[in-house]
This record gives C-alpha cells, sequence and structure tokens, in this order.
C-alpha cells in the first residue's frame, strides 16, 4: 500500500514536468506578448519591462530559471497585477474556491449516493425511474445555463437567497455550490445506481438475505463498501471537473477564486499567472486521483492483491 | 461472451438483435429521432429559417414569443428562432467534427497498444495515464488564448483530449478479444491476421465504439457550450448556443426568453444523444451495460 503510494508519488514527478514544459512552451509560443496591448508604452519602457520580466533572455535560459522557481515553489510576479506575486493571487484564491468545490461535492455525494442507492433497491420500478430520469437531467442542465435559472427564480423572483457574491450576506453560498454541484450528483447516482446493482446481486448479499438480515442492514452493513467503489474511483476526475466548473460558477456568481482568475489571466495574456495557476491545477488534480486511488484501493481487497502483484 | 460467439457465426445478427433491443427502448428512439430531426433542420436551416441571420429590426427590439416570431426576438429585433436554427449548425457541426477527431486517435491509438502488446503497449498507455492526469479543461482554456479563438482549433483541441477514453477502450478490447477462444480457433484454423482483424475484432469491437461516440457528441457540445459562454469558444458574428446562452444570461432579468429558449434547446438536445447512447449501450455491449 505505502509502496504503491511512493510509487504513483514518483509517477507524478515526470507527468509535472510534462505539464510545465508543454504549458511554458505554448505560453511562450503565443502570439503577441502581455505588454503588446497597450499601445501607449514608448519602446524604452517596453524594453524594461521585458528585462525586469527576464523576457529578452533566451528561451532555454527562461526556462530553466523558471523550473528553478516552480521547483522552490516561486511562480513570480504577476504580468498583469504590478506588484503582486502569482502565489499571493494563488493563496487568496484558492481557498475560496476550496471551499466552494467542497460544499459542491457535499451536494453531489449527499444526493447523489441517495438517489442512487435508492434506484438500486428496486430496478425498472418508478423507483427506479423517477431518480435516473432526474440525474440525467442533471447530466444535461450545464452548470452555466443551471446557474442563472437558479438565479432567476431563486435569487430574483422568490428572493429567498442572495444572487451573487461569497461569504458577505449569509445564503450566498447556496447557490454556487448546488449549481456546481448537481452534474456530480447526477453523475454519482448513476454510478452508484451502477455498483449497489452489482453487488446486490452477489452471493454473499444473498446469504445476507438468507440470515434474515433487514433490507437497510443489507444495504447499509454489506452492500455499500463494495457498491460505492466507482464512486470512490470517480472523486478524483470529479475533483478536476470541479475546479474547470468553479471557472463558470465563479463568473456567474462573482465569487473571487481561483477559477475566475484563470479565465481572466487567459483574456489578459497574463503568462505567469496562467502558468503557475495551470501547474497549480496540475499538482492538486494529480494529488486527488492518487488520493482517490488509495481509497478505492483501500475500500477493495480484490484491487489491492493486483495492486502488490504488479509492482 | 454470448454476443461475440455468436457474431462469429452470423454477421448480422449481432446487429439485427441490437435493433430489435433499441426498437423496444422508447428513450433511445425518442433520441434517435431527434438527433435525426436535429441534423434535418440544420442542413437545411438557410432554406427554412424563418428570418435572415443577420436581420435586424431595431425599432422592434427584443419582444417576448409571438406570432411573427415564434421564440421572440433579441435586443436587436433579431428572430431568435433563426439564430437558434444557425447556432445549432455550429453546435452539432463541433460536436460531429470534434467526435470524428477523438474517434480517429482513440481507435488508432488503441488498436495499436492492444495489438503490438508488450513495451510498446505499456508505453502507449502511459502516455495515456500521463495525459489524463493533465487538467484537460484548463489545457483547452490555454490552448484558446495561445492560439486565438478560431473555430478549427477548437475542434482539434476537444478532440485531443475526447481521444483517451476511446483509445483505452478500444484497448482493452481488442486485448480482451485476442485471448477468447474463438480467436485462438480461427488461429489455428488457419486464417490470416487480417481475416481475423476483418472477421472478428473489428465487428466485436465496433460494439463499445459506437455506444462511446454517440456518448462523446453531447460531451463534447457541451464542452464547446462552456467554451463558448466563457467567451472562449466561438466568437461572433458566428454562433452557437452556448454564446446565445451567454448572451441569455447579460438580459435574463428583462429578457428571460433568451435564455430560455437556447437552453432548453441545448439541454433536450444532449438529453435525446444521452438517452440514444444509454439505449445503444444496452443494445450493443450488453456486458457494459451496469455501468
Amino acid at each position: 500500500m505505502i509502496r504503491f503510494a511512493i510509487n504513483r508519488l514518483l509517477q507524478a514527478i515526470p507527468v509535472l514536468l510534462v505539464v510545465i514544459s508543454v504549458t511554458f512552451l505554448l505560453v511562450h509560443s503565443a502570439p503577441g506578448g502581455p505588454f503588446s496591448a497597450d499601445k501607449a508604452v514608448p519602446p524604452e519602457v517596453a524594453r524594461a519591462l521585458e528585462a525586469q520580466y527576464q523576457l529578452d533572455q533566451p528561451l532555454w535560459q527562461q526556462y530553466i530559471s523558471y523550473l528553478g522557481d516552480v521547483i522552490t515553489g516561486d511562480f513570480g510576479p504577476s504580468f498583469k497585477y504590478p506588484g503582486r506575486t502569482v502565489n499571493e493571487l494563488i493563496a487568496a484564491g484558492f481557498p475560496v474556491t476550496a471551499e466552494l468545490a467542497l460544499y459542491a461535492m457535499l451536494v453531489a455525494l449527499v444526493i447523489g449516493i441517495g438517489a442512487g442507492v435508492v434506484a438500486a433497491m428496486r430496478p425498472n420500478t418508478m423507483q427506479d425511474y423517477i431518480p435516473m430520469s432526474a440525474a440525467m437531467l442533471g447530466i444535461c442542465m450545464p452548470s452555466f445555463l443551471l446557474g442563472p435559472i437558479l438565479v432567476l427564480i431563486f435569487g430574483i423572483h422568490l428572493e429567498w437567497v442572495p444572487i451573487s457574491g461569497w461569504g458577505d450576506i449569509p445564503g450566498d453560498k447556496i447557490l454556487p455550490a448546488i449549481t456546481l454541484g448537481t452534474g456530480y450528483a447526477a453523475y454519482i447516482a448513476r454510478l452508484s445506481r451502477g455498483g449497489m446493482l452489482e453487488v446486490l446481486s452477489q452471493d454473499y448479499i444473498r446469504t445476507a438475505r438468507a440470515k434474515g438480515l433487514s433490507e437497510s442492514l443489507i444495504i447499509t452493513k454489506h452492500a455499500l463498501r463494495g457498491g460505492l467503489i466507482p464512486v470512490v474511483a470517480f472523486l478524483g476526475p470529479a475533483f478536476a471537473g470541479l475546479l474547470g466548473g468553479s471557472f463558470v460558477v465563479e463568473t456567474i456568481f462573482q465569487i473571487p477564486g481561483l477559477g475566475r482568475f484563470y479565465v481572466a489571466s487567459a483574456f489578459n495574456r497574463d503568462y505567469t499567472m496562467i502558468l503557475g495557476m495551470t501547474i497549480f491545477f496540475a499538482t492538486l488534480i494529480i494529488l486527488f486521483n492518487l488520493l482517490s486511488d488509495l481509497l478505492a484501493l483501500q475500500l477493495n481487497p480484490k484491487l489491492r492483491q493486483q495492486a502488490r502483484g504488479s509492482h | 461472451m454470448e454476443a461475440s460467439s455468436q457474431s462469429t457465426e452470423q454477421h448480422s445478427s449481432l446487429w439485427l438483435d441490437a435493433w430489435l433491443k433499441l426498437r423496444k427502448n422508447r428513450l433511445a428512439l425518442f433520441g434517435f429521432a431527434a438527433l435525426i430531426i436535429l441534423c434535418a433542420v440544420s442542413l437545411l436551416t438557410p432554406w427554412i429559417a424563418p428570418y435572415g441571420y443577420e436581420q435586424q429590426d431595431l425599432m422592434l427590439g427584443a419582444t417576448p414569443p409571438s406570432l411573427e416570431h415564434w421564440l421572440g426576438t433579441d435586443i436587436f429585433g433579431r428572430d431568435m428562432l433563426t439564430r437558434i436554427m444557425y447556432g445549432g449548425r455550429v453546435s452539432l457541426m463541433v460536436g460531429f467534427i470534434a467526435t470524428a477527431v477523438a474517434l480517429v486517435i482513440g481507435i488508432l491509438w488503441g488498436a495499436i497498444a492492444g495489438f503490438v502488446g508488450g513495451r510498446v503497449d505499456a508505453l502507449m498507455m502511459r502516455i495515456v495515464d500521463i495525459l489524463y492526469a493533465l487538467p484537460f479543461m484548463i489545457f483547452i482554456v490555454l490552448l484558446m488564448v495561445v492560439f486565438g479563438r478560431n473555430i478549427l482549433l477548437l475542434f482539434v483541441a476537444i478532440g485531443a483530449v475526447e481521444w483517451l477514453t476511446m483509445a483505452r477502450i478500444v484497448r482493452g478490447q481488442v486485448m480482451a478479444l485476442r485471448k477468447q477462444e474463438f480467436i485462438e480457433a480461427a488461429y489455428s484454423m488457419g486464417l490470416s491476421q487480417w481475416a481475423i482483424i476483418r472477421r472478428h475484432i473489428i465487428p466485436n469491437t465496433l460494439g463499445p465504439v459506437i455506444v462511446y461516440t454517440t456518448l462523446t457528441i453531447p460531451s463534447v457540445m457541451l464542452l464547446e457550450a462552456f467554451l463558448s459562454f466563457l467567451g472562449l469558444g466561438i466568437q461572433p458574428p458566428q454562433s452557437s448556443w452556448g454564446l446565445l446562452i451567454n448572451y441569455g444570461v447579460e438580459t435574463m432579468e428583462e429578457y428571460p426568453w433568451l435564455l430560455i429558449f437556447p437552453g432548453v434547446t441545448l439541454s433536450l438536445t444532449l438529453f435525446a444523444l444521452n438517452f440514444l447512447g444509454d439505449g445503444l449501450r444496452d443494445a450493443l455491449d450488453p456486458r457494459a451495460a451496469k455501468d
């Protein structure tokens, strides 16, 4: 188990190197520098700016020095916000995005697992069709549509909840969390239904039934552990998706998180910002994939043996 | 096992079987019909659209649905039905072309890895693993920023991230098939490699590929809409459903129909395609039907 974790961590290093190199090359091959938009800048000022950000050096030299900085955890200064570093902007935005992602994940897990288990208990009946159709609706209702519609109904017409902001007015975190979580709730519902159906047809469940255990005891004590493995394996990718999804949700609800910074820096051609945040996101996603794999391993003894056999 | 051994004897029975199963699935049929109607409307849009794409009526401004404009008009007095029809052309085109890109790369990659096996396979799948670990949404945003927002690049960028799962599916299928008795039997009967590929491997891989293709189209369309919504996808004067939703959000308090209609169109389309994909999976790929 520990060897597996270390192995996977070591594998993450080349992945990160690829991410850094590709992102660096892509960003530096982009037409138009970050300062080319400001027409008023005289050539000597532009040269001074380029010197300040080391843009006058050959590319490989910039790459090496950037790599050195990144390894020590320094993403450099922001091009767009003079005097602020990428680290500061990430430190400001990340807690907000992480909190949003956490709430959204809670929404997704509670609704998703609930609906999936209920549906799996009586497959191909109304108890199955209704939650699963709702799940399909959730998958087909993208966040950039669901968000505005929720705002329109609950924020503007009913005036139950605030329509934007983050942590300013009580209740302003409700709509963003639901908007971001719904799509994942739908996926999780389908995954947990599938997983539960698979497990419920196994012999040990039949044994449990034959022993006369109550249905709720069978579900909670015996079936959930195995049935939720697909869900656990999905958590890593889901987290990656939540980060991407936060672009839209943070834009809609004007939340000062990383997603909004990222889109803004994409528009502003804030090179160091894009670079730094891409690397930051990639690291996070790799870590979360690893965590969700380890958790799935912990839940499934069969997989554990395979992992031991292959390493 | 059962499905595959059937198809070795009678080529068409798998497909006939699948069609019979699909026909019983009303939701999937609804999805199939919706897809056909959508494609037909998109192809015919220049001839059947009630108004011109750029036709403005500034005096009219934004109006709710009426007899003249079934889905209302936007703030420039442009007919929403017309704009949704033209937007659908772009959305569907992105869906099909990007999926085709993903399909070609994914099948080639997966099939080669599965056939050759050994070191080549390990290396190729390691590359897939690495790409899987990349934050692809972020990667697409990056690509769109770096290379400018052009529609061709959008196809390539989306296709380039969607092929990974296809490669895994095809490889898994090919690997599983290679080990089955009926393939071994075919070898022992002296069939050539190509004959085995053509007669046994391709037909048996096609099912999951078709299923996954059907499911990729809606996710690609969603991705396009997502990017267009952020302003990083389709650029005006071209239009897509994502872009229309983006405009609709800006004025949703005053003119909610500008958000509702493109939104409902997009959702219904995704709904139909997903149901078709699910139905096809049940029909063509009985083993995977549980997921």
